[in-house]
């Protein structure tokens, strides 16, 4: 599924990346553990999180996760926003709980990683 | 006998959170750089980055050189810290000594040890109790994750 169907279907505000949102990710990493997702990420999933610090965008440029999606309305500030913009990440932010993205996520074919 | 090929040392600054993971990305751009097979470096800088953040959660301050040659990429990190008094239940997933600050920046959660020790060729771990741990990580040029 293209980022850009991911935007419409969760109702995401685009904080960074709005040009690379043709990108396609099969896969999901989920977690406010860091690392939980350097363990299980295998590289271009779609990096789910609550953490808005600069270690979720560290973490999603040295699992290599190919966008980051912030939930519960979470934003990150402007530092964290530029850096993801320096290392080419997108940045989407829903209102929306973590369960339910999975949940919606996962009833569109994407899978989790284990 | 492997020929060395470039050798590099960083300094690490304990408790900086906002700097923690300069020098894991600074890692990943030097051996980019270097056309290094991309499951290869992954497994680096993973190990890197989970090793950097360990030395700014518990230590006073910390080394991380990273030695690349023609068969592998090791780092060798040598913290001045608290050390590790059970080696064998800090390696244990799940198992965690983290402050709630440290939570906060999303670590601690008893994977960092597992997750370097998963992502080596080789892994040793030395500690003293109030003066250091060292850690020597092998990942070897022709592995896959």
């Amino acid at each position: 599924m293209k980022l850009v169907e991911i935007k419409d279907l969760l109702k995401c505000e685009v904080l960074a990346g709005e040009e690379d949102l043709s990108v396609d990710v099969s896969q999901v990493v989920a977690s406010d553990g860091m690392s939980e997702i350097l363990a299980f990420a295998k590289s271009k999933e779609l990096m789910i999180t609550g953490l808005t610090n600069i270690q979720s965008i560290r973490t999603a440029d040295i699992a290599g996760v190919s966008a980051v999606l912030y939930c519960r309305g979470k934003r990150p500030d402007k530092k964290v926003i530029e850096f993801a913009k320096q290392k080419r990440i997108p940045v989407l932010v829903t209102e929306m709980v973590m369960f339910d993205i999975c949940g919606i996520l996962y009833n569109k074919g994407l899978k989790g990683v284990s | 006998m492997a020929a060395e090929l470039l050798r590099e040392s960083f300094q690490i600054q304990g408790r900086n959170f906002d700097k923690a993971g300069e020098i894991s990305s600074e890692i990943k751009v030097i051996l980019k750089d270097l056309d290094i097979d991309a499951a290869c470096l992954r497994r680096v800088v993973i190990v890197a980055f989970e090793a950097e953040m360990n030395v700014v959660m518990y230590a006073d301050r910390g080394t991380l050189t990273l030695i690349l040659t023609d068969q592998d990429i090791c780092l060798d990190v040598k913290d001045e810290g608290p050390g590790i008094p059970d080696i064998d239940l800090a390696m244990k997933e799940g198992y965690s000594t983290a402050s709630d600050e440290m939570r906060e920046m999303g670590f601690g959660f008893g994977m960092g040890l597992p997750n370097m020790k998963k992502n080596s060729d080789d892994f040793c771990i030395e500690s003293a109790v109030g003066k250091g741990t060292s850690v020597f990580a092998r990942v070897r040029l022709d592995s896959h994750a």
